[in-house]
């Protein structure tokens, strides 16, 4: 299956990079360009460079050859699409169309701005244009999304083919978690209305599970920061968002409006419990977005923390750096193991928290006086 | 502050991407694997009271063969008794009738045996007169023809008779 995906990666890039340059580019880095700089290890630039996103997926260096797969650049500059391949680029030292990708240490590090033409040097006056590129991260979900549609369609297949008879295979890896959702998450927190939220449930669910466990695996085609990309929780806990707001019942505007219960000085002429139950509404997938998003990210800085150890000693003397990665590496698999079991606490936070949000906004009182 | 920035593009493919995960799973994908899901449970627990109720069915069964078999075994107990005392009643009719029958037969017998002897006697009897007569003729002829004495006989026989 894992080659399947790789082939699918690999033919979704030559369909849109149709440059001249084969997939796994290789770029010679001038050595008199910044020798000195690349020399020297700056563990928090390095670890910053993994977490976040990237506009090609990088694999390895070998000496200064840089091996990555390019990927699409697609921008939106005043209402104009422009798309065209990243190893235009090369990795920053290139310009292309009037675009670059800025690697100064500045706040726009690794994102593209304009130049003037025909220079490297940033067009400070120009706006930016809007980056609907295909980056790591974003082939990273593709990946997830192409992972889970092959796991489950195979599954839904098997729950039709052995109908009314015991899990054979996948699908008996796959029933515990589903019937975990369902029987206790879902119902205790929900109820009888249950059913209609299982979707999103089992979707966001097995997401971020899946997700989580392939950015914990280091090479192609794991190892983008899903997860811990904090646009992705956030798209994550806006759909919790979008669902309660459509699903709410009046109850639940009630208690935020109203709270029945409560004095009303409290209420008016300040509307201060309003006021905090109007911001609950959005701390809640707030602090989804948060919790998810830090908790995969702190996971990746400890993990990268412990291996650039061994560079760090490794600066000041080779053989401290020996003696350091035994520990090192053990610390690492510690963490790691550790980020095992966090990816399914944190898929399974996030899935409980989503369902006691939705059994919120649509309980029923039959006596509203009691609360 | 590139790390908590969401950027407008991830935002965008993420919402499509997940979006489209969503639709796809939750129109193909879910609605089976919950349906199989449930009604599996369905039929697992009607087996289950299936199975409860087939239990029970095989105690009363059970109850039922044994009930019956007691009944059986009474039964038979009672036939046996039954035919017991047929049985010694028969043997006893049977003995009682033996015993009849031969007393009968031997009243017939000693009957006949009676019967027989008073014929033998009859018979000797009537035997013997002959007999007596044949000698008594013999005897008269004998004495007849000694004349002397045939007439002292006569004398002696009529000095007997006593005339009245």
């Amino acid at each position: 299956m894992r080659k399947y995906i790789v082939s699918i990666i690999f033919i979704f890039s030559v369909l849109i990079c149709w440059s001249s340059t084969p997939d796994l580019s290789s770029h010679e880095d001038s050595t008199s360009h910044n020798a000195k700089q690349s020399e020297e290890f700056n563990a928090g630039q390095m670890i910053i460079d993994h977490i976040i996103d990237n506009h090609e997926w990088h694999i390895a260096t070998v000496g200064h050859t840089h091996i990555s797969i390019p990927l699409p650049i697609i921008l939106l500059d005043n209402g104009k699409l422009v798309m065209f391949c990243s190893s235009k680029f090369e990795h920053g030292h290139a310009s292309y169309k009037g675009y670059k990708l800025e690697i100064e240490r500045n706040a726009d590090k690794g994102k593209i701005v304009k130049v003037t033409p025909g220079t490297m040097v940033t067009d400070t006056t120009a706006g930016k244009p809007l980056d609907f590129s295909i980056t790591k991260t974003v082939a990273g979900i593709f990946v997830s999304v192409i992972i889970m549609l092959i796991i489950f369609f195979s599954v839904a297949r098997s729950y039709k083919r052995n109908a009314g008879h015991a899990p054979k295979g996948l699908q008996s890896l796959l029933e515990p978690l589903i019937l975990f959702i369902r029987d206790d998450i879902a119902i205790p927190s929900i109820g009888k209305h249950y059913y209609k939220y299982m979707p999103f449930l089992l979707t966001t669910f097995f997401f971020i599970f899946l997700s989580n466990l392939i950015g914990l695996i280091p090479i192609f085609p794991g190892g983008a920061n899903v997860t811990g990309n904090i646009a992705v929780t956030l798209v994550l806990a806006l759909f919790t968002f979008v669902i309660i707001l459509i699903k709410a019942n009046k109850n639940y505007w009630l208690h935020i409006f109203n709270a029945p219960g409560i004095p009303w000085w409290l209420k008016f002429p300040l509307p201060l419990i309003p006021i905090i139950e109007l911001a609950g509404m959005f701390i809640k997938p707030f602090v989804l977005m948060v919790r998810l998003f830090a908790n995969i990210t702190a996971g990746h800085i400890i993990v990268l923390g412990f291996v650039s150890l061994i560079f760090i000693f490794g600066q000041m003397n080779t053989g401290l750096a020996y003696g350091v990665s035994p520990v090192s590496v053990f610390f690492s698999l510690f963490i790691s193991l550790l980020e095992l079991l966090v990816a399914f606490i944190q898929a399974y936070v996030f899935t409980i928290l989503s369902a006691l949000y939705f059994g919120m906004a649509t309980e029923e009182h039959e006596h509203t006086e009691s609360h | 502050m590139e790390l908590v920035t969401p950027g407008i593009g991830l935002i965008f493919w993420m919402t499509v991407a997940f979006g489209l995960l969503l639709f796809i799973l939750g129109k193909f994908v879910w609605p089976p694997v919950m349906n199989a899901l449930k009604e599996r449970e369905i039929a697992i627990e009607q087996s289950l009271h299936q199975a409860e109720a087939a239990r029970r069915e095989m105690e009363t069964l059970q109850f039922t063969n044994e009930k019956l078999l007691k009944e059986a075994k009474e039964e038979r107990d009672a036939l046996m008794r039954d035919a017991r005392k047929v049985r010694e009643k028969l043997i006893e009719d049977a003995r009682e009738r033996a015993t009849v029958e031969a007393d009968r037969i031997l009243e017939s017998a000693r009957e006949r045996i009676q019967h027989e002897k008073m014929a033998a006697i009859t018979d000797l009897k009537n035997q013997v007169a002959n007999l007596s007569v044949e000698i008594a003729e013999k005897l008269i002829r004998e004495e007849l023809s000694d004349s002397v004495r045939s007439k002292h006989f006569v004398d002696k026989s009529l000095g007997e008779i006593n005339l009245n």
